[in-house]
């Protein structure tokens, strides 16, 4: 497959707007989580919830996508230039060559959530102001994303949970191959509701404190918000030595529960073994993984034994959940927004948060930020239904 | 573009219980009786599986089992494709009505079954398919975005690719504002290289206009045309009737807001 220069970035988390306060948290080893106040959740956890997200006005002409899953969708579009990369990459392939691949777990839950509570008392019907397609949807992100930026290419939606926003780059890269497109908006965004946070309560897989992936006494996750977008276009012209690539994408399905990992990692070292690959690197070329790391005791049990299996126990890694909480749809595009930032900066970030080691697990797991050259990273994002993605960035070698 | 050749389908709608039946109907040989969607579950789903499965997810999979065995591939094998415009509404509807009446206590099962990868991690589950699956969604385009990411797939990879596109009905109230009245679930097996005697037919990507903002002419029988209209994943049967004929044209699915996909067909 081909690599795509990575031509824009941006993130927006409970750790920053847009990549300079970002970095600056992942300097500082600064989490973005707090106790759960969101709404009128009455639960005992830890979130990671963005400030300032229904300030956001929505346009008019656009008022029927108005829910907290797009205003955020438009904050984070707003920061370090994204849109204007987009409009540059406009004018180099035309509006119809540019695709929008966008991860969602739950699109605009929060927004159906209301609309249930503020039902007709007399015919039981949802309030005409709820719009199916425009806040419901899976689609209704991307499609509005589609609009704020005025692109005309293909577009699609990629829902498969947790792994959401890593495999719209495989849809993407793929579908720059065939020739339909020649860049792609890509990313993922998805915001705090009832659903899923009563829901991973449901599967007493909520940490009642900050998450602590990795640690000894890890006891779950902690959700966040968030939304990451990345610009990603097929080669043009010269090599920018400075730009930073997709090399590699690897997916597989664990085909072994619908909650649970495969207790061996199995799906996940496919899912890694295929992006390395896919980027035709060995094991040895990675400098620094960015683990899925959710928090809970088996998924990170599951993932170390794949991350040893295929790397040997040298290769550094860190999860950043433990700063973000886990942004679910928004996960994939958000970490590889990180691993941008690594690359960039020469620096493997660590959890605010990483508690006392688990020695079972014989990894490299960096408790402490640190430096180095980092040319090639990989990052893994797996979720329900055992749909595993892992992405390789860096500079071509 | 490279063509993906059609080695095996699956269908199962209101009225509709196979392809063999579908094919029959879309070549005009049998009139079409609009009614209810009848499930036959699988054999080869596990019993937990069959038991914790929705009705939308046992749909599929039984046209994902009916497709690679008309194609003679084991289930197993194919990277896929699932697409559906919206995940499973029974679950959606009870979730958000729990929500609503301040019951904060979820089912574990009902909040796993939630997400829009459900069918895609019980088709792995039933199947021991370990190969990558796309799950995707375009609303009322669904179908045609599944059948951009499985071609790209079958592109990429040239390994069998299985797309299963499938919708289900929502209960009321959701139902009022998407009115989608029953399960409809289609199933493709696209192959890179057509095998004499077994492949159906021949898709290809227009090359020269693959989008435009023109739609196709709508089906000719009234009740097909409203089945195409009334649920996303029926879409596809522009396709399906192309395929069935054996005609050798262009196909217009509805894909994106004034967007069309362009598809060249043949028959092998």
């Amino acid at each position: 497959m081909s690599i795509l220069m990575i031509s824009g970035v941006t993130s927006t988390s409970c750790i920053g707007r847009g990549l300079e306060q970002t970095l600056s948290a992942l300097h500082g080893r600064q989490g973005g989580l707090t106790p759960c106040v969101f709404r009128d959740m009455v639960i005992d956890t830890w979130v990671g919830e963005v400030a300032g997200v229904d300030d956001e006005k929505i346009d008019a002409d656009l008022r029927d996508f108005n829910c907290r899953n797009n205003r955020l969708a438009q904050l984070a579009l707003s920061q370090d230039g994204f849109a204007d990369a987009v409009e540059a990459a406009v004018g180099r392939w035309g509006r119809r060559r540019v695709g929008v691949f966008l991860g969602t777990s739950t699109a605009g839950m929060l927004r159906t959530e209301w609309a249930f509570r503020h039902r007709d008392a007399v015919s039981g019907q949802l309030p005409a102001e709820f719009v199916y397609a425009g806040t419901h949807s899976p689609y209704s992100l991307t499609e509005f994303v589609r609009r704020k930026l005025g692109l005309e290419g293909p577009a699609v939606a990629v829902s498969s949970a947790c792994s959401s926003s890593a495999k719209v780059f495989a849809s993407a890269q793929r579908m720059v191959d065939c020739g339909l497109i020649d860049a792609a908006v890509v990313g993922g965004v998805d915001s705090l509701c009832a659903t899923t946070l009563y829901g991973f309560e449901s599967l007493g897989l909520l940490a009642k404190e900050p998450c602590r992936p990795f640690s000894g006494d890890r006891a779950g996750i902690s959700i966040g918000e968030a939304a990451a977008y990345m610009l990603v276009e097929r080669m043009a012209g010269p090599q920018d030595r400075e730009a930073v690539w997709l090399l590699g994408v690897g997916e597989s399905s664990d085909a072994y529960h619908m909650s649970s990992p495969h207790p061996q990692g199995l799906g996940a070292r496919l899912a890694m073994e295929r992006a390395l690959a896919s980027a035709g690197l060995g094991p040895e070329h990675i400098d620094y993984i960015n683990l899925h790391g959710t928090g809970t005791v088996a998924n990170d049990a599951a993932e170390a034994i794949a991350i040893a299996n295929v790397f040997g126990i040298a290769t550094p890694c860190s999860s950043t959940k433990g700063a973000t909480g886990h942004t679910l749809g928004a996960a994939g595009a958000l970490e590889a927004a990180i691993c941008v930032l690594a690359i960039q900066n020469d620096f493997m970030p660590s959890s605010p948060y990483t508690g006392l080691r688990d020695h079972a697990m014989e990894i490299n797991y960096i408790s402490q930020n640190q430096g180095g050259t980092i040319s090639t990273v990989l990052s893994n994002s797996f979720g329900f239904g055992g749909s595993n993605c892992s992405l390789v960035f860096g500079r071509p070698i | 573009m490279h063509p993906a050749y059609v080695e095996g389908i699956g269908v199962l709608g209101p009225g509709i219980q196979s392809w063999q039946e579908a094919a029959y109907i879309l070549k005009g040989e049998r009139t079409y009786v609009p009614g209810n969607t009848v499930l036959s579950p699988p054999e080869s789903l596990p019993p937990a599986e069959r038991r914790r499965a929705s009705r939308g997810v046992m749909a599929a999979l039984q046209v994902g089992y009916e497709a690679c065995a008309m194609a003679g591939v084991l289930p197993a094998e194919p990277a896929s494709v699932f697409a559906s415009s919206g995940s499973d509404g029974d679950i959606c509807n009870a979730i958000c009505s729990a929500i609503a009446a301040g019951d904060h206590l979820i089912s574990p099962t009902q909040f796993h079954n939630s997400v829009h990868n459900a069918i895609s991690g019980y088709w792995g589950i039933a199947t021991g398919a370990m190969a990558p699956s796309s799950v995707v969604s375009a609303h009322d385009g669904s179908f045609a975005a599944g059948l951009l990411e499985a071609v790209s797939l079958l592109v990429t990879l040239r390994t069998p690719v299985l797309l299963v596109a499938s919708d289900q009905d929502y209960p009321f109230p959701l139902y009022a504002t998407r009115p989608v009245p029953d399960i409809f679930a289609v199933a493709l097996i696209l192959t890179v290289a057509p095998q004499p005697g077994k492949s159906l037919a021949q898709i290809r990507i227009a090359s020269d206009q693959p989008f435009t903002e023109m739609p196709g002419q709508t089906m000719s029988e009234v009740p097909l045309a409203d089945l195409s209209g009334a649920i996303p994943a029926a879409r596809c049967l522009p396709l399906l009737q192309s395929i069935a004929r054996r005609d050798t044209g262009n196909v217009v699915l509805e894909y994106l807001d004034s967007q069309y996909l362009v598809l060249e067909v043949a028959p092998c």
